[in-house]
Order: C-alpha cells, then sequence, then structure tokens
C-alpha cells in the first residue's frame, strides 16, 4: 500500500516537473493563429477595418473581437480566404469599412508639390521619397494603395491612378461560356 | 531502327500540309516599315540601345539582353529608327508592348559580318556569341538558346541532345521545308550545339508524314554519328516532354526539365539560325513563316522579324472570302491574332487565315458526362476532367494538386470533348490565377517587412528621445542643489540641445 503510494506519488510529482520544464522550454511566441491570418491579409496596411494596420486586425480577429469582413483591399476573395482558414461561412463586404476597388498606386504631382514631408510621414510603407521643401515622389513597386497619403496633403497634389493594364499582367479571363442543360 | 517509346493519348489530325509544302521558301520581300518588339523570347525584355533618329545597320544590336535569361534583338534591315514606343505586338491579349520601330533606306546593308571558327572559341566565348546573335527557340517558346547550350552546375554528362523537327501542329509546314532546302545548314549547327553540349548520341526526330525531310536530313547526316528518327504522326509529339518520351523513353519529372533525364532539345530551325550566327556572322532577323489557310497562295516566306503579318497575306496573294479569323501558331495551340498589322516575331512560326472550314463550329457546350474521353487523350497523363471541376470552382489550390501545371495546353482534351467544353480555356484561366495570387503574395510579404521595419524604426526613435530627455532629466537636478563648478558647466549647452529637441 505504501509502497503503491510512494510510487505514484513520485511519477505523479515527475510528470509535473516535467510537464513544468516542457511549458517554460517549449513556449511558443505570439499566437500562431495571429501569423496565418495575418498572412492572407493584404498588408495594405490602409487601415479602413478601424484597426491601425493588417496586424492588429489579424490579432482582434484571432480574438474573437472583430468580424471578417473588414478589409476592403482583400476583397471577397481575402474575405473567403478567411472564412476557409478560420471554418466560418463567408459573408459579404461590410459597407462601413469601404468598397472593393481594383489596385491602385499613389502618384505625386511634382509640379504642385510643396514638400512639406506630411504624406512621408504618413505612409505606412514608406513608399515615398523626399526632404522638406524638396520635392516628394512615390516609389510605385512599393506603394500599397492605401491612399493614407490622400488626406495629410495640404494642397491635394497626390492621386490615385489604377495600374494600366501591360503583357506582363495580362491574364486569361475566366471562360465566359454558357453551359446547356443537355437535352 | 531503334524502338520507340509511345507517350499517353494524342490525338490524329487531319493533315492540312499540303496547302502549303509544295512550294519552295520565298524570300519575304523588304517592307517600308519594320516594327521590333524588344520582348519576343520568355525572360526579361531587351533593353533599348537605340534612340529616334538613329542609323541603323542590318544586323546591328537595338536590344541589348537584360540579364541571364534574356535575348538581344537586331534591327532587320537598314534604316533610321523612328521610334522607341509601345506597339501592338502579337499577344493573346492585343496589348502593346515596347518596340522599336525603323524606316527602311531600300539598301539593306549589313554591319561587318564576321564567321567564327567555333573550335577556337572557349566554350564560354562561343555561347556569349550565340547569345549576342539573339537565338532564341524558334519553335514557338523562345527561350534563349544560350541558356540551353549551358550545362555548368550539371554533374552528368548530357546523354542525348534531341532536335525536333516532328511539326506536329496540322497546318505549319515552315520546318518541313527547312529541312527539305536547308539541311546541310541545319546539321552544321546542331554540330555547333554537339560541340558545345558533348552529348553521348545526337537524335533528330521527324513525324513520318515528312517523307522529303527525313530523307533530306539523312543525306545531310552521311559521315556523323547523328541519326534521324521518324516518329508515327501523332499530335502532339513535337511537345518536347512528349517527344523526349517518344525517341528515349524517359520521362520528364513533374516540374522538371528534359535535361533533368539527360536530354537537351532544341528546334530544327533554332539549329539553322546557330548555324548563321557561327558560320556566317548573322544575328537572328528573319526566320521562316507558314502562311495558310484562306489566302491565295499559301506558302513559306522568310520574312524579316518586324514585318507587319498583313504583308504577309499581301505577298501570298491575299485573303480569300470568309476569312473569320487570324491565328498565330497553329489551331490546335495557336491564339487569335486582333489585327494584321502586328509585327512578327521569332516565335511566329505560322499564320493560318482561318474561315468556318478551318474553324471548329462554336457548339453549345454541354454539362461533363464524365466520360473520360479527355484522359484517354492527354499526352501528358493528367486527368482533364478533374482539373476542370476545380479550375470551373476556382478552387486553385486542388488544381494545382492535380498538376495543373504539367498540362502543355496542347488542347487535345478540347477535341475530343462530346459536350464541347473549351477546357483549355479553364486550364489557362486557373494557371494565369495562381501566377497572378503568387505574385500578390510576395507584394504582400514585402509590404508587410516594409511595415514592420517602420514600425520598428519609429519605436527606436521615441526610445531615443526618451532617453535623451532622461538623460537631460538627472543633471539639472544634480545642478541646482550643489552649484558645482566642474558638472554646471556643460550642464547650459546639455539644457540648450535639449530645449531644442523638446
Amino acid at each position: 500500500m505504501i509502497v503503491a503510494v510512494i510510487a505514484l506519488g513520485l511519477l505523479a510529482g515527475a510528470s509535473g516537473l516535467l510537464l513544468g520544464f516542457a511549458a517554460i522550454r517549449f513556449k511558443v511566441e505570439g499566437d500562431p493563429m495571429v501569423e496565418q491570418i495575418d498572412a492572407v491579409l493584404p498588408q495594405t496596411q490602409c487601415g479602413q477595418c478601424g484597426y491601425a494596420g493588417c496586424r492588429p486586425y489579424a490579432e482582434a480577429i484571432a480574438a474573437g473581437e472583430a468580424d471578417i469582413n473588414r478589409c476592403p483591399p482583400g476583397g471577397q476573395n481575402g474575405i473567403a480566404a478567411l472564412a476557409e482558414l478560420l471554418g466560418r461561412d463567408p459573408k459579404p463586404l461590410d459597407p462601413e469599412s469601404g468598397i472593393e476597388k481594383p489596385k491602385m498606386a499613389a502618384v505625386i504631382d511634382e509640379q504642385s508639390c510643396i514638400g512639406c514631408t506630411l504624406c512621408i510621414q504618413a505612409c505606412p510603407v514608406d513608399a515615398i521619397v523626399g526632404a522638406a521643401k524638396h520635392m516628394h515622389t512615390v516609389i510605385a513597386r512599393e506603394c500599397t494603395g492605401c491612399e493614407l497619403c490622400l488626406a495629410p496633403c495640404p494642397v491635394d497634389c497626390i492621386h490615385m491612378i489604377p495600374f494600366a493594364p501591360s503583357i506582363t499582367t495580362w491574364k486569361w479571363t475566366y471562360p465566359a461560356v454558357e453551359v446547356k442543360a443537355a437535352a | 531502327m531503334s524502338a520507340l517509346f509511345p507517350f499517353h493519348g494524342g490525338l490524329k489530325t487531319v493533315r492540312h500540309k499540303t496547302e502549303s509544302n509544295q512550294t519552295p521558301i520565298q524570300a519575304g520581300i523588304l517592307p517600308p516599315r519594320l516594327t521590333v518588339p524588344l520582348r519576343q523570347h520568355i525572360g526579361a525584355i531587351a533593353k533599348p540601345l537605340v534612340q529616334p533618329g538613329d542609323r541603323v545597320l542590318k544586323g546591328q544590336m537595338i536590344g541589348q539582353p537584360d540579364g541571364y535569361i534574356s535575348a538581344a534583338i537586331h534591327a532587320p534591315t537598314s534604316g533610321v529608327v523612328s521610334a522607341v514606343d509601345q506597339q501592338p505586338v502579337p499577344h493573346p491579349s492585343g496589348l502593346s508592348d515596347l518596340c522599336v520601330t525603323i524606316e527602311s533606306d531600300g539598301e539593306d546593308r549589313w554591319i561587318d559580318r564576321e564567321p567564327v571558327d567555333y573550335h577556337r572559341l572557349h566554350p564560354s566565348e562561343l555561347r556569349q556569341t550565340i547569345r549576342n546573335a539573339g537565338v532564341v527557340g524558334l519553335g514557338g517558346a523562345g527561350f534563349p538558346s544560350a541558356v540551353k547550350l549551358n550545362l555548368a552546375g550539371r554533374s552528368e554528362p548530357l546523354a542525348t541532345l534531341m532536335l525536333n523537327g516532328a511539326e506536329c501542329e496540322p497546318w505549319i509546314t515552315c520546318d518541313d521545308r527547312l529541312m527539305r532546302e536547308r539541311a546541310a545548314e541545319i546539321v552544321a549547327g546542331l554540330q555547333i550545339m554537339a560541340h558545345l553540349l558533348g552529348p553521348a548520341e545526337v537524335l533528330i526526330g521527324i513525324e513520318d508524314d515528312k517523307p522529303e525531310a527525313i530523307a533530306a536530313m539523312t543525306a545531310a547526316c552521311a559521315g556523323t554519328s547523328y541519326e534521324v528518327r521518324p516518329v508515327p504522326t501523332r499530335y502532339p509529339s513535337g511537345s518536347v516532354k512528349q517527344l523526349v518520351k517518344l525517341l528515349t523513353g524517359r520521362e520528364t519529372p513533374v516540374d522538371g526539365l528534359p535535361v533533368d533525364v539527360g536530354v537537351q532539345c532544341f528546334n530544327v530551325a533554332t539549329a539553322y539560325t546557330v548555324y548563321r550566327a557561327i558560320h556566317c556572322g548573322e544575328p537572328v532577323i528573319s526566320r521562316v513563316v507558314t502562311v495558310t489557310g484562306q489566302v491565295h497562295r499559301p506558302g513559306n516566306l522568310e520574312v524579316l522579324i518586324g514585318t507587319p503579318f498583313a504583308e504577309l497575306i499581301k505577298q501570298c496573294g491575299g485573303y480569300r472570302d470568309g476569312v473569320e479569323r487570324l491565328i498565330m501558331g497553329g489551331p490546335m495551340m495557336g491564339f487569335a491574332l486582333h489585327s494584321d498589322e502586328a509585327p512578327v516575331t521569332k516565335a511566329a512560326n505560322c499564320l493560318l487565315a482561318a474561315g468556318p472550314a478551318e474553324l471548329a463550329a462554336e457548339l453549345p457546350v454541354l454539362p461533363c458526362i464524365r466520360c473520360g474521353a479527355c484522359m484517354d487523350v492527354c499526352p501528358a497523363n493528367l486527368l482533364p476532367q478533374q482539373l476542370y471541376w476545380h479550375a470551373r470552382a476556382k478552387e486553385f489550390d486542388q488544381a494545382r494538386d492535380c498538376h495543373l501545371f504539367s498540362c502543355i495546353e496542347c488542347g487535345c482534351c478540347s477535341h475530343v470533348c462530346p459536350s464541347h467544353i473549351p477546357l483549355v480555356q479553364y486550364y489557362r484561366y486557373a494557371k494565369n490565377e495562381i501566377w497572378a495570387q503568387e505574385k500578390e503574395k510576395q507584394r504582400a510579404e514585402q509590404a508587410r517587412q516594409r511595415h514592420q521595419a517602420r514600425m520598428e524604426r519609429l519605436e527606436r526613435e521615441k526610445q531615443e528621445r526618451e532617453a535623451k530627455l532622461r538623460q537631460k532629466a538627472p543633471v539639472r537636478t544634480e545642478v541646482a542643489p550643489h552649484l558645482d563648478p566642474l558638472i554646471s558647466a556643460p550642464s547650459p549647452t546639455k539644457g540648450e540641445g535639449s530645449g531644442q529637441a523638446g
């Protein structure tokens, strides 16, 4: 009897130590779910969802605080991807956060730019270069089209230009066929 | 004769070779204006070397290869560059691309052409010469040949060098005529390729509906160890992976290249341009194009790159009545041109003026009945029906898992489908979407990293500011009560500095 109690006690103690050690040694930093959600988001960092960027929105979704239909740049495809990831039903985009638009890039009208640096400070991905009282310009390749630079500009010299179709970005479209029911 | 290893599936197509292969290759006329696209190959677009107003000579390089996988572009005739801008190019989209427009001066004056003794050149110099001559695969893909002629980094020597003269598309005869008329030159080009690659065997695959070409090539190969292998006429035997299987029995792995199984394959016309580049010092500025279908005098023309397609049609007697579509490439794998003003490129092997007889009638699309006919003809051993379901439902991951990217878009499945489903269109759509998504993902990842770097920078700056403030604060409290001259001395400057910062 006493042997059994001691044996079981030792076993329980050893297991407890092992588990305690594993909890410290193999601790997962951050929430892996947040990473996965963040990977699906378009990384525009536009804040239209009401959060300060894609990652905060991902954290809010993971915590169950935000719905999955608040990302206009991701659009319906993005919502579908989130729904698939989280095992929920897709739903239409929340019109409160914005509408889905074709991808665009900001372009500064360099004639009108006064070099105030406000847009540089607003750009979430450092895609605008320039210095105080010198002309600014957008690195088109890095621009995510978040539109955050539009509002601060005091002379309204920034415009959103849609991407021109080119041979390299052209895609075959979904076949436009009407399937007839067999008679 | 060695055994053949038939590939899975394929089709017996109705041959239309005799329409265009009865007459010798004609020289194309020199058009007054040539529009030369700077992207005629797979890889990066060539960098323009000329500006409007420049005089150029025939064969002068006007576009420089930009990076390893890229190709040089040359002036097809002498004249004056009138524009370097966006012009319509032959592409399924009908969009424009960067082109050099040359107004011909009618003199057709060459640069100094220097033939090269390739035995004396170091292999890398020889490859460089071929690269500078703008040699790309002329079978239609346009992959830079100099890249394929470099086996550096592969430990095993090449087993087989293969020349593709199968020409399986039912209407195209440009390779057929080239082999009949210029077999010796093709074999001379092949010798240069063999010199670079050092293969154990050299095979030439030609479909057996071209007996004259087989005879001519066999005669030209006399005295060499090169072997001409007639292959049964079965579409798509001219597709690289299928021809490799047919002649060597080796299967190219998924996501792999024939060179992974020890085979390197070139088109016969490519070997011909290698010959021109080395033995004549002439870059690729012309090619043989089959003009066939609803034109008055179908045939093969050797035309300058940049010649508008309309000129070719004119030289072949013009359109007959009832032309509905102009197709570049064959009816199986080609695409409809938006205009006949687009120019001939290195990849343009055939121009088919298609009337109702050449086009498959547009029949109503019916639901898939799961008959499996597509699977029986798929030369890539895929399940076209399964791919169709996934592509149609936009389930791209599943389509990829069913080896969507092994599809060679030969069109056999669409051809046999009793429900007339445009299967290949679905596969092309799915492939394009997957590529676009992939690109989008890369962009997003880049934006994420830039955003993160910015946040870290802002945080660092904030901490630095706070550290400065903290540093300033203790100095003041110390100085005031003790009035120690040693400590108080630097304090005004510090106070000033932080005052500015604040």
